[in-house]
């Protein structure tokens, strides 16, 4: 596309022919309207000079006789302007004024005609055009006064010529508007052009430009900016995602791979092979855990648990997981009790909620020092407490432990997915319980947050009640 | 999904090893349908292994069609399918008045996805990857339930005597008092008495969970109960069943 083309083509220069055309329409409506105005006053003034005038002569030649007429007539006659003076004997025979000729019959008509006519001391081939008033006057003579209407047409010719010059100037202004404005807003467009671009090829830093103005493209480029920043933002957590996941399950499929090979090279009898087998399925299970935990943040993530949000009591689910977990708990020599007296409604995902208090006991109970295993000096961590209550327009969760707890600097960073701070293989695990109910609580619009017990961890994950 | 042996408290004398040895299963028909071919011969293998007869159908159509002479005592419906999806399967049979059971397989394991599959007329559903034992465990449930076993008011294996009605335990001439849990736990395990549970399927149907708990909750709860029913009784009739689950049988007979 040419430069040209591409502006012609352009929705701003579209709407500038428009305009142009609207008005040019109303600027010679307007020249239009004023010519036919001034055509009507000149007439009138002359139809009422004339007027004037007749009743004057006809006076005199009523008061004095036809010699006083045409005498009155003959001193004007002479007189420079566009007057027309005739007076006609009986005969019809011209006996004063100025006019050399008239069109055919217009003496004979009573009243107001439109003529042209000679001077009397004109040339045979002057022409020009009056309008003329004659009346009948007493014993067979007739008055003609008239005015020559070269006034008129030459102001019909001004007003033509103004219609065709404004409209020449409104044509050109109005294109050169145009095409200045479009290519401003075409600069503009065409700097967002480049910049998506510069995007769709890859380069998500890049930004629309904006110039200040505040304007609706102003508006618009910063939304987009936004819109941006979001979908860098979501890329660059992808990304990290992917390379968790990349990492995560690498590495237990990597120690699958090590047993199948192992138990190749060295089991002898069916015994070793059952026990290199089951070793293995052992470890996919581990990587089936590790990828439903992931699909499970990631569609938490998304929202789209959001479709099946019902109200709910929290207290009760915290009793139900509490009553799940406890004898686990209560074998590694911990009590785990609910405190949850009052109802406290929420709405939201019954089953992801559950989840996240399971992940969150799970991992209480697992880093919790049993009294059978604390060396001398350590204090065994006999309690996790499982709490449900409404909070003002909120319901907190909590999960409350007396183990190590986690320092301050490190609260943040556990969050995230994958992050344990003991890497412990003998202990079963994702890294991804923490990051879940994290994901579980935004899903339903609240947060999670880690609390020092003092000592212990407390979890809280506060959600909006119903 | 099969869990960790490890850490289970294993008992050897009363644990059997599920599929292959050990428990009888009475033989059923199985139609698969599944479009993955080595997932499916791997199951008919597997089903005839411990005496069932499976066929197999490769896609949606031809699937419905061999379902629809209700020969089958199972289906075991994919539900990502060629020509025609799994869901639409259930639905076209359900709307035929057949009522075979049917098991959906799943790539999709989210609980919505569940119960969308549920809706469509779905009997049960497990989602990818499973282990056979899982599979075979809830097929044979499914199986028994169409073979008129329903809601009794009370249960009896060996001398162990369950009643629905006035909540109570008793083993012999013992009063047994259970936990509210633990009761619907000893009632689930005895309304599928000589079948074998799994620990999923005591956490779907007990504890109504759809998650992965990660230890071995299910493994202490049953050992609890295997405290209070089988301590101090000459005949275990709680027994584990290798790489499967549990199994309340009489182990006289």
């Amino acid at each position: 596309m040419t430069a040209l083309g591409k502006l012609v083509r352009s929705t701003a220069f579209r709407l500038t022919l428009v305009y142009l055309l609207i008005f040019a329409l109303y600027a010679a409506a307007l020249l239009i309207y004023f010519a036919l105005n001034t055509g009507r006053l000149i007439t009138e003034q002359i139809t009422e000079t004339v007027d004037d005038e007749i009743a004057e002569l006809t006076e005199q030649y009523t008061m004095g006789s036809w010699r006083q007429l045409t005498t009155i007539v003959e001193n004007r006659s002479l007189r420079p302007g566009s007057s027309l003076y005739l007076v006609t004997a009986p005969s019809g025979q011209a006996i004063a004024g100025n006019v050399g000729s008239l069109a055919p019959g217009v003496i004979d008509k009573i009243g107001w005609s439109e003529t042209v006519y000679r001077r009397l001391d004109e040339q045979e081939t002057a022409q020009h055009s009056a309008l003329v008033r004659v009346t009948q006057l007493s014993a067979g003579f007739r008055l003609l006064v008239g005015r020559d209407l070269e006034e008129r047409a030459r102001m019909r010719e001004v007003i033509v010529a103004a219609v065709r010059g404004s409209l020449a100037l409104v044509v050109v202004l109005g294109l050169a508007g145009g095409f200045f404005v479009t290519r401003r807003v075409l600069k503009r467009f065409d700097a967002v052009t480049d910049t998506t671009q510069r995007i769709m090829a890859g380069d998500l830093s890049g930004r629309l430009p904006v110039t200040g103005i505040g304007d609706e493209l102003d508006r618009l480029a910063i939304n987009l900016n936004v819109m941006l920043e979001r979908i860098e933002a979501l890329m660059r957590g992808l990304k990290e995602v992917s390379d968790n996941i990349a990492h995560d399950l690498k590495t237990p499929l990597t120690r699958l791979r090590n047993r199948c090979e192992a138990a190749l090279r060295m089991a002898k009898t069916e015994t070793d092979y059952r026990a290199a087998m089951e070793g293995m399925i052992d470890e996919s299970d581990g990587l089936i855990r590790t990828f439903d935990a992931l699909l499970m943040i990631a569609r938490a993530e998304s929202g789209q648990a959001r479709d099946n949000m019902v109200a709910f009591d929290a207290a009760e689910i915290v009793r139900g997981v509490s009553e799940l977990y406890e004898p686990v708990a209560e074998e590694k020599g911990i009590t785990l009790r609910a405190e949850a007296p009052e109802p406290a409604m929420l709405k939201g995902n019954r089953e992801l909620l559950s989840q996240a208090l399971a992940n969150l006991v799970d991992n209480a109970i697992k880093y919790a020092r049993p009294t059978a295993a604390c060396g001398p000096g350590e204090k065994p961590s006999p309690e996790i407490v499982m709490g449900a209550r409404r909070d003002g327009d909120r319901v907190l969760l909590t999960v409350a432990d007396r183990g190590p707890g986690i320092p301050a600097a490190d609260r943040a960073r556990v969050v995230e997915r994958f992050v344990r701070l003991t890497p412990d293989p003998a202990e079963p695990g994702s890294g991804l319980g923490l990051s879940l109910a994290a994901a579980v609580a935004r899903l339903h619009g609240g947060e999670l947050t880690l609390e020092d017990n003092t000592p212990g961890l407390r979890v809280v994950i506060a959600v909006p009640a119903h | 999904m099969v869990k960790s042996q490890r850490a289970l408290p294993m008992i050897p004398d009363n644990s059997l090893d599920f599929a292959f040895s050990g428990v009888q299963h009475t033989p059923m028909r199985l139609l698969i349908i599944e479009d993955d071919r080595d997932a499916a011969e791997y199951l008919v293998k597997a089903f005839r292994e411990v005496g069932h007869v499976a066929d197999w159908s490769a896609d949606g159509e031809d699937g419905l069609a061999m379902a629809s002479d209700g020969a089958y005592d199972v289906l075991v419906v994919d539900r990502m399918l060629p020509k025609r999806d799994g869901l639409s399967v259930i639905s076209a049979l359900r709307a035929q008045k057949l009522e075979t059971p049917v098991l959906i397989l799943s790539a999709l394991g989210q609980v919505d996805d569940r119960v969308k599959g549920l809706r469509a007329g779905g009997d049960d559903y497990l989602p990818k990857p499973y282990s056979f034992a899982e599979l075979l465990a809830r097929i044979e449930v499914l199986a028994r339930r169409r073979g008129g076993r329903g809601e009794e008011t009370s249960y009896r294996v060996a001398d162990l005597e369950l009643d629905r009605l006035s909540h109570s335990v008793r083993r012999g001439t013992t009063e047994i008092d259970l936990q509210p849990r633990e009761f619907r736990l000893l009632e689930y395990l005895m309304k599928h008495a000589g079948q074998v549970v799994t620990r999923t399927m005591l956490l779907e149907n007990v504890w109504d969970y759809h998650f992965d708990p990660q230890t071995n909750v299910i493994d202490v709860h049953i050992s609890r109960l295997r405290s209070k029913i089988d301590k101090g009784f000459a005949q275990p009739l709680l027994h584990t069943v290798r790489g499967a689950g549990y199994m309340i049988r009489d182990g006289a007979r």
